[in-house]
C-alpha cells in the first residue's frame, strides 16, 4: 500500500498509454463484474421488497428459522447468525491472506487462504442443513412433496397458501447466493493450489489472491444484505 | 522496471502494492478493528431481531431503520477496508460507487413505490 506519487506531465497526459484508475486490467475487470453482479442481487432483493410490500401477509422469520442441529429448543435466528459469523470470519481470513501476499509471505497466504476455503465449505454445509430444514416445513419432516416447502407449495403462510412468493424468494435468493459461495470456494481452492506451488511467488506479486479476494468479500457483502432483508426486516 | 506507476503494461501496478512488515502491522490492526465492528453490529442485529422485532409494535419502524443503517455501515466497512476500495485511486472509487448507488436507489424508489401501491390495491 505504498503511496504512489503521481507526477503528471500535462504535455503528455493526453497522449494515451495511461490508466486513469491506476489499477491492473484484471482487478478493474473484477470490479466491473462485481458491479454487474451486485445489480443482479440488488434486483433480487428489491423484487423481494416488492413482494413484501404488496403481500397480504408475510411469514415472520423468527417463527420459521428457529431450529438448531441436535436440539429441539426454540432458538430463533441463532443458526442464521452462526452462518453469518462463519462467513464474516472467512472474509477476515481472506483479507489476512491478501495482506500476507503483499508481504510476499507464501506460508502466510497459504495458511489464511486455506482457512478461507474451510470457512466457505462450512458455510455451504450449513446452508445444506438450512435448506433441508426449510424444505421439511413446519411439521419438521421431509415427507411427501405435498406438505414440504417447495417452489409450488408454501406451508409457511397458512392463511395465504396460494401466495408462493415466500418459498420462491427463499430458494432463489439464498440459492443464488449459495451458488456464488460454491464457485468462490472452488476458485479459492484452485488459487490455494497455485500458491502452494509457488506460482505467485515466482511472479513477484500475489494479485491473483487479491482478485479472488474481491470476489470472496463480495459474497460476504451480499450475505450481509440477504441477512437483513430476508431474515430481519 | 521503469519507475512509473501510470503505464498500462500487464501487471505493472501489482508489484507496487506490496508493503513492508511495518506497514503490514498497521493494516492488520485495521483488519481486526473492522472484524470486531462487524461482529458487534451483527450481534446487536440478532438480539434486536429476536427481542424487538414484534411486527405489531409501534417500535417496528425504528427497529427496521436501525437494521438498515447497521447493514449499510457494515457494507461500507467491507467495501472500503476488506475490498480495499477506500485505498484505491479516487477516480476508480467514484467510478464503481456512484453509478451503482444511483441505479439501485432509483430502482428501489420505483419498485417499492409500485409494491405499496399494488398492496394497497389488494386490501
Amino acid at each position: 500500500m505504498a503511496e504512489h506519487v503521481e507526477n503528471v506531465d500535462t504535455a503528455t497526459a493526453w497522449g494515451g498509454g495511461r490508466s486513469p484508475f491506476r489499477a491492473t486490467y484484471g482487478k478493474m475487470m473484477m470490479w466491473f463484474f462485481l458491479v454487474s453482479d451486485a445489480l443482479t442481487f440488488g434486483g433480487f432483493l428489491i423484487a423481494l421488497g416488492f413482494a413484501k410490500a404488496s403481500a397480504e401477509s408475510w411469514p415472520v422469520a423468527e417463527k420459521v428459522f428457529f431450529h438448531f442441529p441436535l436440539t429441539h429448543a426454540n432458538l430463533p435466528l441463532i443458526y442464521v447468525a452462526l452462518m453469518t459469523f462463519i462467513l464474516i470470519v472467512s472474509s477476515v481470513t481472506m483479507v489476512l491472506a491478501v495482506e500476507a501476499g503483499h508481504r510476499m509471505d507464501q506460508k502466510g497466504v497459504q495458511k489464511w487462504l486455506g482457512w478461507t476455503v474451510v470457512g466457505g465449505a462450512i458455510f455451504l454445509i450449513s446452508q445444506g442443513w438450512e435448506w433441508s430444514t426449510f424444505i421439511a416445513g413446519p411439521d419438521g419432516m421431509i415427507s411427501t412433496w405435498a406438505d414440504n416447502a417447495t417452489l409450488t407449495n408454501n406451508p409457511y403462510s397458512p392463511l395465504n397458501p396460494d401466495d408462493l412468493r415466500y418459498t420462491n424468494f427463499f430458494f432463489f435468493v439464498t440459492g443464488f447466493h449459495g451458488f456464488h459461495v460454491f464457485t468462490g470456494v472452488l476458485i479459492n481452492f484452485l488459487v490455494f493450489l497455485q500458491v502452494k506451488k509457488g506460482v505467485y511467488q515466482a511472479r513477484g506479486h500475489y494479485e491473483m489472491v487479491e482478485k479472488v479476494g474481491l470476489y470472496w468479500h463480495f459474497v460476504d457483502l451480499v450475505w450481509v444484505f440477504v441477512f437483513t432483508f430476508f431474515y430481519l426486516v | 522496471m521503469e519507475n512509473r506507476d501510470d503505464l498500462i503494461v500487464n501487471d505493472s501496478y501489482a508489484p507496487l502494492s506490496n508493503h513492508t512488515e511495518e506497514e503490514g502491522k498497521a493494516i492488520r490492526k485495521k483488519i481486526w478493528f473492522v472484524t470486531i465492528l462487524l461482529s458487534v453490529l451483527t450481534t446487536v442485529e440478532i438480539f434486536m431481531g429476536i427481542y424487538l422485532s414484534d411486527r405489531d409494535a409501534s417500535l417496528w419502524p425504528v427497529v427496521k431503520w436501525a437494521f438498515i443503517i447497521m447493514t449499510v455501515v457494515k457494507a461500507f466497512y467491507i467495501v472500503m477496508e476488506f475490498m480495499h476500495l477506500g485505498h484505491e485511486n479516487k477516480a476508480l472509487r467514484r467510478y464503481i460507487i456512484i453509478p451503482y448507488i444511483f441505479f439501485i436507489i432509483y430502482m428501489m424508489f420505483l419498485i417499492l413505490k409500485e409494491g405499496f401501491f399494488v398492496g394497497a390495491g389488494y386490501n
